[in-house]
């Protein structure tokens, strides 16, 4: 513990780019997530019964298979049919195909919660299916999926250090640098839980945020 | 009458849910500007009738027309043959059509002015000014001209439906339902809205299809009553008359039970 603190000041540069490479494989794989929670979400709600089945299939399938396992075939197996990824590129793309075919469920689950009667009112004004769903249903959908949203973010930051695994320099990958140094197992490990637990209140607060803003624009003030 | 003075023609109108038949057969026709009051005990097809119309349900059997051409229905491939309306079809013509629900339905997430001017500028693609200045003289019309900022779910259950009927006019249809409009309103607040409509139907010439409970209402505007039961017309006429002297045994009882 004694050259712990000493090995710790010299290593910070690494662990600043490795906390750098963990945000940014978040808010990548997040956006990613969130766009294609959005498509595969609409399109299991399509009235065509092929473009339904389709969208389902893909979310069964990515919920259905490992993300470790997802993210292994993107860095070993996909090279071998050619196309080789960087390994950040590999990582972002499998949290976000993973988290959204999760984030589907959330989308449609809040659009299927707004209320018949709004689509009704809707139609009843001459407005045809994408108006409605852009202008009526969407924005009360928002406030609906704040909170489910919040918790595959978190979720996702802590599938984050799978990404060392194949090679990513992430935070994990940086502190288990400093580790085998210094041999300070308790201290590093100690310190990885409180940085991971850090950044996951720091979205968690922001969500909040998001979501106080997102219900007073749908007008639920008073709560759902 | 010729079928172009007609707002609305049913034509053997059948509406099935599963084994369940909630018209049966049915022959409506309303001349344009006509005002018609749909009466009878609940589950008797009223309503049914009114979102057929507005095409929130599809008729199981036989042909809706609405201003003399097909409307639940379209020319298929085989000429003379008539097909279920596709939601291209449907969409230029529900426009004819507005309505009021009984639970309002106003937007939570829009201020009473953005549920007013939404469908003129996304539908119609009136400019905002143009519409917003239409909708605040609608809002005034209904007594709400010191609302237009506010979010409809703080306003009382008589003002949200006052801005319902002043969303569904900005639309400018030429056929009116209104569903029960009253039903979910406290008894106090009953008369605000139907001095409304009063005052709609005596200033305009629109053509108006109504659900009520409200005999007085009914009353006041309709040229015509229509009873009904069991999926049926079993009594229409002159609103007057049929309220004063119905014929019907069950008119009769209806009328005696809802007074």
């Amino acid at each position: 513990m004694a050259d712990f603190l000493p090995e710790l000041g010299r290593a910070a540069p690494r662990l600043a780019d490795g906390l750098l490479v963990t945000v940014e494989a978040t808010v990548l794989g997040a956006a990613l997530a969130l766009v294609l929670a959005y498509a595969l979400g609409l399109l299991s709600r399509s009235a065509r019964p092929p473009v339904r089945g389709a969208a389902r299939l893909v979310v069964e399938f990515f919920r259905g298979t490992s993300l470790y396992v997802q993210l292994f075939w993107l860095f070993f197996a996909l090279p071998m049919l050619g196309f080789r990824l960087e390994p950040l590129a590999c990582g972002v793309l499998a949290l976000g195909l993973n988290f959204g075919a999760y984030g589907s469920e959330v989308v449609r689950g809040a659009v299927a919660a707004v209320p018949r009667a709004q689509t009704e009112a809707a139609i009843a004004l001459g407005m045809g299916p994408a108006l409605r769903l852009r202008r009526v249903v969407l924005p009360q959908a928002h406030a609906l999926m704040v909170a489910p949203f919040k918790n595959l973010l978190i979720q996702l930051l802590k599938a984050t250090p799978l990404l060392s695994l194949v090679t990513v320099p992430d935070l994990t990958f940086q502190i288990d640098q400093l580790r085998s140094s210094t041999g300070a197992t308790a201290a590093s490990y100690l310190l990885l839980l409180g940085l991971y637990f850090g950044l996951a209140v720091v979205l968690s607060l922001g969500m909040n945020a998001l979501e106080r803003a997102a219900k007073a624009r749908a007008g639920q003030e008073g709560g759902v | 009458m010729p079928t172009e003075d007609l707002a609305v023609r049913f034509d053997r109108v059948t509406k099935r849910y599963g084994d369940h038949t909630v018209l049966d057969g049915l022959d409506l026709e309303v001349a344009r500007g006509e005002r018609v009051t749909l009466i009878g005990p609940s589950g008797s097809g009223k309503t049914t009738i009114l979102r057929l119309l507005m095409t929130l349900e599809r008729v199981t059997d036989g042909v809706i027309h609405v201003a003399g051409q097909p409307f639940s229905h379209m020319p298929g491939r085989t000429p003379g043959k008539l097909v279920p309306a596709s939601e291209r079809h449907l969409a230029g013509r529900r426009r004819r059509i507005g309505m009021v629900f009984q639970q309002f339905n106003l937007f939570p997430h829009m201020s009473v002015l953005d549920n007013v001017v939404e469908a003129p500028v996304h539908v119609l693609g009136e400019s905002r000014d143009e519409a917003a200045r239409r909708a605040r003289d609608l809002l005034e019309l209904v007594g709400l001209a010191d609302k237009v900022d506010a979010r409809p779910t703080r306003l009382s259950g008589g003002q949200q439906q006052r801005v319902a009927i002043a969303r569904a006019l900005a639309m400018r249809p030429e056929i009116l339902l209104l569903d029960e409009v009253t039903s979910a309103l406290d008894p106090e607040l009953v008369a605000e809205v139907l001095d409304v409509l009063r005052d709609v139907a005596h200033r305009t010439d629109i053509t108006l299809l109504c659900v009520t409970h409200e005999m007085g209402f009914a009353r006041d505007v309709s040229d015509r009553i229509l009873m009904f039961d069991g999926g049926r017309i079993i009594e229409s006429g002159p609103a007057d008359e049929l309220l004063e002297a119905p014929t019907e045994e069950r008119t009769r009882a209806f009328l005696g039970s809802v007074r």
